[in-house]
Parts: structure tokens; sequence; C-alpha cells
């Protein structure tokens, strides 16, 4: 982060003027290997901040005024982690695993059984995905008793609502593609469930199915919700949600008294 | 008097904003109806991929993905009308054992059995498994002569009819025909409490009185 700070002063910038005072007006000193790391990785940084206007950008998302802060207020990076070891567990899970009524169990037992570190990938995912729902109640639960959510962050809370069904919804589309008799019944439950709500809820189960039974395209169904649309969703509402964040800033503890001023306005 | 020419008034749209180079008379610039039709065009393009690909991801609500098969359960002797024959049927082809689904089988019994729809054109009653609360599989325990629910405690009669629990309405059948000397099951259907028939619903959907209208048949069943 030093790096975004206003550039130290380079080696050989008094050179030649015959002013120097340190060196008594000799010859300058030789850059050393030090000097030549920092000019390099100065340069470097220029460069791409001449073409891409990275610093104000960075120093606005970065160096924010941020009130006295405790650990629960790491419950929403918290959160944010998770998400990106699902996401990458997902990932690697999804080059091994057969979305297929005939294949899914097979393939998803042998990334338990004898794919090399399978079990511990599939499990982090597995595990993953409770504690991430564990750390979104905390961090809502956060958020509301720190009345976070008031004005002006209104919009923010509803946005964080739409990403708790966006998750609940992957831990639904999820939990199908085991394929073992528990996810399998427990989808089947799920899906009649939806069927219940009246009018929308039977052509909802029939979406989600693709038909009046679970049939032959409903576990490529539930994958590609799982893996592609709600996960597209849940990026570009965490992004909608970060800037909001930093737009807004972040709340005090509401024991803080606006009058602490030096707590209110201490810089992290 | 004769009606002064058409465009000879001075139009209050044009003259009131200013509009640079716009012919008397016109309310609406050149360059406003070339904006609106550059976005009709986007819309267009957009709609000409978004609504394929949305038809494509819905067109299994609207068609009927299973069709109807007759499947042999067993020669007539196999079944009685004092209790349940337990067979499998294969519900749903290409998919392996999800696709299977139990049907309990019996004659039908002029003496116990209300007929569905005040007629007896079933010469069996085949009950789907599949409990009308959320779907888990019922099974069939003779010495009570009750359908029971292993997921939240369903309880049905002899006929299917509820006796406890959530369930909403009676269990599902299958239709039935005889067909040399062989038992066959067809399409699903579906009845309310007083055993009037429906087209195949989801299970937790109610049948009776108004909800029927809550519920409605769809296009895929």
């Amino acid at each position: 982060m030093k790096l975004l700070r206003p550039s130290p002063k380079r080696p050989g910038h008094d050179r030649g003027n015959g002013r120097d005072e340190k060196n008594g007006g000799g010859a300058p000193a030789k850059p050393t290997t030090k000097d030549h790391l920092v000019e390099g990785t100065a340069s470097t940084i220029g460069w791409l901040d001449e073409r891409t206007g990275a610093t104000p950008i960075l120093r606005f998302l970065l160096y924010r005024k941020t009130p006295y802060t405790n650990w629960y207020y790491t419950l929403g990076s918290a959160t944010l982690f998770a998400f990106l070891s699902q996401a990458v567990t997902g990932v690697f899970l999804a080059m091994y695993y057969e979305p297929d009524p005939t294949r899914a169990y097979e393939s998803a037992s042998r990334i338990t059984n004898e794919i090399f570190l399978g079990e511990l990938v599939r499990g982090m995912h597995k595990w993953g995905s409770t504690v991430m729902i564990i750390l979104i109640f905390l961090h809502m639960g956060r958020v509301f008793f720190f009345g976070a959510y008031k004005y002006p962050r209104e919009l923010n809370w509803l946005i964080g609502v739409v990403l708790l069904v966006l998750v609940l919804m992957m831990g639904l589309t999820g939990y199908l593609l085991p394929f073992d008799q528990r996810s399998f019944w427990a989808t089947v439950v799920a899906v009649n469930i939806n069927a219940s709500g009246p009018i929308v809820g039977p052509y909802l189960a029939d979406f989600l199915r693709a038909g009046a039974e679970f049939g032959p395209t409903t576990i490529s169904r539930f994958y590609a919700l799982h893996m592609l649309a709600i996960p597209g969703l849940i990026i570009a509402l965490i992004g909608a949600h970060l800037y909001l964040v930093v737009k807004l800033g972040t709340t005090a503890p509401p024991w803080l008294k606006a009058e602490k001023k030096d707590l209110l306005t201490e810089e992290v | 008097m004769a009606d002064p020419p058409k465009f000879d008034k001075k139009s209050r749209y044009t003259e009131g904003r200013g509009i640079a180079g716009a012919f008397e008379g016109e309310t609406v610039t050149r360059r406003r109806v070339m904006e609106g039709g550059a976005q009709l065009a986007g819309l267009v393009a957009i709609s000409a991929i978004a609504l394929p690909g949305l038809g494509f991801a819905l067109g299994p609500v609207f068609e009927d993905t299973i069709p109807t098969r007759w499947q042999d359960v067993g020669p007539e002797d196999d079944f009685n009308d004092e209790t349940y024959v337990a067979r499998v049927i294969n519900l749903v082809p290409d998919v392996g054992d999800p696709g299977k689904t139990t049907v309990y089988v019996r004659r039908f019994n002029p003496e116990r059995d209300t007929t569905v729809d005040g007629q007896d054109d079933q010469p069996y009653v085949a009950i789907s498994t599949r409990c009308v609360h959320v779907g888990c599989p019922v099974r069939y325990i003779q010495a009570s002569q009750k359908f029971l629910c292993p997921c939240h405690g369903g309880v049905y009669g002899f006929e299917g009819q509820v006796e406890g629990g959530p369930p909403v309405r009676p269990l599902d059948r299958f239709y039935t025909r005889v067909t040399g000397g062989r038992v066959e099951t067809g399409d699903r259907f579906s009845l309310n409490s007083h055993f009037e028939r429906f087209s195949p619903r989801d299970p937790s959907n109610h049948l009776d009185g108004l909800w029927q209208y809550l519920y409605p048949s769809r296009p895929t069943t």
C-alpha cells in the first residue's frame, strides 16, 4: 500500500546540479541494488497508473475514513472470503463432476474416494457452504443490531437480502448434485414445497424439474443454475454491495457518541 | 372563407423549443427519430437473442414431457381386492433408477371402494407412492391397512384417503386396464377428497372447493 502513496524521492534526483548538500557537492552516489528495485517498481506502477488512472480509484476504495470498529465488522469480509473459497473449490469440482442422472453419483463418489485430495476439496465445498450461510446470518445480525441498515444504507440492506436469497438458492441447487438418496429426496421435497405456492407454484416446479417429473435434464438444469446463473448474479450484486459500502462508509457502533470526534474519524 | 394552408401556421412546438434544423410543423426532430430508431433496433437485436434463450429454458414448462405408456405389472392372478401388491414401474424413461417408482396395485373392491367420479371404469386400483404432502415415498402397512409416510407423518387409509398428518388430498392413482389377462398401468391422475378426478397435480396442491382454482392444470401433465 505504501506504493500508492506519493512516490519517494528518486535516487539521482539532484544529480549534476552541484548543489547537493549531503554529498558536499561532489560526485553523485552510485545507485544501489535497492535503489534500482525501488526505481523499477515505481516506474512500473507509474506506467500502469498513467494508462489506467487506477490510483484515484484505489485511493477511493482503500483510504477511507472509518470509525472505531471491532471484530464484528469483519463478518462481511469473512462471507466474501467464504464465497471466493466456494467459487475456487467449485471450479475444481466441476472438472471431475458429471451432471448426468446415471453418472452423477458415480462421479461424485469418485471425487471423494479415488481422486487425489478430492475428499478434501469436496469437503471444503460442502462444509464451506454451511459456513458461508452461518457467516451471512452473523453479518446480517451485526448490521441489524448495530443499526447499520438505517439511512442512507437501506438499499445496501436490500441488496444483502437478495444476496441471502441467492445464496440459499445455491444451497438448494447444490444439494441435488451428489445425487444420493438424501439429496434426491430432499430436492423432491424442496421442489414440491415450491409447487405449493398458489397459481405460480406448479409452474415454478415444472421449471425446476424441466417437466412434470424429475427427468433426464433436471440435474443438468440444477447444475447450470448452481454454477453459472446464480454465481453470476451473486458476483454482480457483491460488486454493488461493496460499491455502496465504499461510497457510504462504515457505520460507527451504536455506543459511540457523535461528540467523540477523534474516534469517529480515526483513519485506518 | 378558405382554410389557411396546412403549414402556414407557426407550430408552437417547434417555435417554443427552438430546435435547430427542424422543419416548420415538426414536433419531433429527425435526430430524435434516428435515436429512437437506433434504440428500437437495439431492442430488437437484444430480444432476438434473449427471447429464444428464455424460451429454451422455459420450454419444458409448456410441453408434456411424460408420454403415455401402458406398463405391464403382472397377470390378473397376482392381485386380489383385499390387499395391495407392490410393483415397480418406470415413470421416466432413460434416467435409470431415479425414473422408477413403486405402485401399490389391487383389484377394485365394489364393497369397500368409493367409485371415482361415480364410475367404476377402473378394474384395478393402482396407488402412487408419492405422498401428496411434499412427495416422499409412502409405504403400505397391511396390518393396519394404512399408507404411512416416513417424512412428516402423513397417514392414508385403505383407499388412499387422508386420515392424518399434513397431506392435502388422497394419494394419486394410475389409470389401469387389463389386456390379454395382464394388468397394465398408464397415466397418473389426482383425486380430491370427494374422489373426483383431476389431471395430475403436484404434491401439496389442494383440490377441494375453491383451492382447485389456485392450483391449475398445467401443460406438462
